[in-house]
């Protein structure tokens, strides 16, 4: 594949060779296939350490062209070091364009949130994945879990989450809350909050997942049922805030909690800083706008 | 007044910056090359190429510099490096019966064919710090009694064959030259893990893990009774044989570390007794690590030999899933990534359980 000249001399675009590459997007196709199932894939060491988001990475990678548009966001913020730190591999090693809009991106990398803005028909979202086992802190075998898949066994989660309801009255699942996919298979959705499980469900955007220690690839195909699992008397509920947004007054976004000083005072902002910012330049405030504003570190000046 | 607290781009320049400063460390001091990390810190160099699984001097030393000396950070940029690189072949298995012998001991027997070579050794230095070595002395030391000189009078045996002539040792399975090889770089991991993988693993594998590992078998968890039939360490040719040709060629030579352990095995109602096998190999002088290695593989080989497993050195998923340092660095490390989203939610929910256990308490006192 041609190269734009400002690339890292001496690597292929995106990094990875084309064989590693075809080998990936082979995987991507079985997951695609098989709803919510773990695809094995030989998984690369890359320049970047494994558990900071190197399946992802190798995902993007493997479906990235150069005309694609690249969004990176960790804990829904686009300018969180890691994000930063991926979105600057991706501009330096396939030189594609980057953004921080949700509805400009082609590709979207997550690491533990879903965006707030919907997303649409084209879109592909990549989810960093650290353990894609669903039944692992219940059974650490892989060859175990591997039959209670293949098996359909999946009692002893729900016996888990019954465990939960006797022993504190709630579900006491807040992130990774596991899923059923397209009726068939239990999946992990990676660490996101259970307040965004409910947005993977018939998502029109492609959804994928890569996790590069383990060494697992799978998917959620657009329009695909995704159902956080529960009981008739126990249905699934996501998290609510007694706040909203300082910034932007939202009530309807996942918020980050701050702390303001040492004497217990505390705001919440979007960790959505896209949608937050949108919804500001829209020209919604929140409860006391002078009081707060954000101020970036250091030079705020994005290259990518 | 709020400042929300985010790193940018002008950060992690900054940061890297800093590390590069800390690096070269104080400029009145001459600057590290790749010649002095290459002869001085060999050892080093050693274990970096063994987990890095590359053989390259050059690189490795190279990796240690970059890396200040951090081995594993060392051993992760010499992975990372290896995976871009091209595949041109495969070379024919090592011949190590052909070595050209450094070093070569046998604690089972006395004396034997090809005779004891001590080598190089850190073994039988009394561990005093040498504070002669604080002063730099252009001259060295006064040269060896007598020189180095790699012995290779055609082939040694190992020691291993000369158990097998009486049929003592377990005899290792047939296996055909021409089955595919596992290659856990290229294909993840799977269980049973056949021996080949198993070997693999664990020779790219954390030294410091495996040498716990094979201690507590020592200590009595999967006990087997090890002996060290035989370490040897020297060069071996490296061929490989391009179809094209149809004869193999000399591409170059390594030196390695090979160790041979000889484990005791009751029998059982189908076989003898007779000892059993345990197999470590490193690339360089990294004696302890093909010790561990032989530790390991050994007590992974309980299922083969009619052994219950029960003991953590014998677990094949356990051991397995833990040798990569480059893993098990990346993952523990990771948790200095943000995790405000994960931790808000727990803060959330524990919040809502502890009012309602509050509510619950009120109530019961009224």
């Amino acid at each position: 594949m041609p190269q734009p000249s400002s690339l890292k001399a001496g690597y292929n675009f995106a990094y990875l060779d084309e064989q590693t590459k075809r080998m990936i997007r082979r995987a991507i196709l079985k997951a695609v296939a098989i709803p919510g199932y773990q695809v094995p894939f030989g998984s690369r060491e890359m320049p970047l350490p494994y558990g900071w988001g190197t399946g992802g990475i190798q995902v993007t990678a493997g479906i990235i062209g150069p005309d694609d548009t690249l969004k990176v966001i960790d804990q829904g913020a686009d300018d969180t070091t890691n994000a930063v730190s991926i979105r600057r591999f991706f501009a330096n090693t396939a030189g594609v364009a980057t953004t921080e809009q949700t509805e400009d991106a082609t590709i979207i990398q997550t690491r533990h949130r879903i965006p707030e803005t919907p997303l649409q028909a084209g879109q592909i979202l990549v989810y960093q994945v650290p353990i894609p086992e669903p039944l692992r802190w219940l059974e650490p075998r892989e060859t175990e879990t591997r039959k209670m898949h293949a098996l359909q066994e999946y009692g002893i989660m729900y016996v888990r989450l019954y465990e939960d309801i006797s022993r504190y009255g709630h579900i006491s699942t807040a992130y990774d809350y596991p899923v059923m996919v397209n009726g068939r298979y239990l999946m992990r959705p990676s660490p996101i909050p259970k307040f965004d499980n409910p947005k993977m469900d018939r998502n029109p955007a492609l959804q994928l997942f890569g996790a590069g220690r383990e060494k697992r690839i799978y998917a959620v195909p657009p329009y695909t049922s995704v159902k956080s699992l529960d009981f008739k008397d126990y249905p699934f509920q996501v998290q609510k805030w007694d706040d909203c947004c300082t910034l932007c007054g939202a009530d309807d976004s996942f918020l980050d909690e701050i702390i303001t000083d040492d004497a217990g005072g505390r705001m919440f902002v979007c960790s959505d800083s896209d949608y937050c910012a949108k919804r500001r330049d829209a020209g919604h405030s929140g409860p006391n706008p002078g009081e707060a504003a954000t101020k970036k570190i250091g030079e705020a000046g994005d290259a990518a | 007044m709020y400042v929300a607290v985010k790193g940018g781009e002008k950060a992690i320049e900054n940061s890297l910056d800093l590390v590069a400063e800390e690096r070269r460390g104080d400029r009145d001091v001459p600057e590290l090359t790749i010649e002095q990390i290459k002869s001085q810190m060999a050892l080093a160099v050693d274990r970096v190429m063994t987990e890095g699984s590359i053989y390259d001097r050059d690189l490795a030393a190279l990796a240690i510099k970059q890396a200040q000396g951090d081995i594993i950070e060392a051993v992760f940029l010499l992975r990372a490096y290896r995976t871009t690189l091209p595949r041109f072949g495969y070379s024919a298995p090592i011949d190590t019966a052909q070595m050209g012998i450094q070093r070569r001991i046998s604690a089972t027997y006395k004396d034997l064919p090809g005779g004891q070579i001590l080598g190089p050794t850190y073994d039988y230095t009394h561990r005093l710090l040498d504070f002669d070595l604080t002063e730099e002395n252009r001259n060295g030391p006064a040269a060896a009694r007598t020189a180095p000189e790699a012995v290779n009078d055609g082939e040694i045996p190992h020691v291993t064959d000369l158990l097998n002539h009486e049929g003592l040792i377990q005899q290792e399975p047939e296996t055909d030259e021409d089955a595919p090889i596992a290659d856990l770089t290229r294909q993840p991991l799977a269980f049973p893990a056949g021996r080949d993988l198993r070997l693999q693993n664990l020779a790219r594998g954390d030294e410091g893990f495996l040498l716990a590992l094979g201690y507590s078998t020592q200590r009595g968890y999967g006990n087997n009774h090890p002996f060290v039939g035989e370490i040897r360490m020297g060069e071996v040719s490296v061929e490989i044989e391009p179809e094209e040709l149809g004869f193999p060629i000399e591409i170059g030579e390594i030196t390695v570390t090979e160790c041979e352990l000889v484990n005791q095995f009751a029998g059982t109602a189908d076989s003898p007794p007779q000892f059993t096998r345990g197999y470590g190999l490193s690339f360089g002088k990294a004696e302890r690590k093909a010790i561990a290695m032989g530790l390991v593989d050994r007590a992974l080989r309980c299922r083969e030999l009619g052994e219950e497993p029960t003991a953590p050195a014998q677990d094949e998923e356990f051991v397995l899933y833990h040798t990569d340092n480059v893993e098990a660095s990346g993952f523990l490390q990771h948790l200095k990534l943000p995790h405000y989203v994960d931790f808000q939610s727990e803060l959330e929910l524990i919040r809502k359980l502890r009012a309602e256990y509050m509510a619950r308490r009120q109530a019961a006192a009224e």
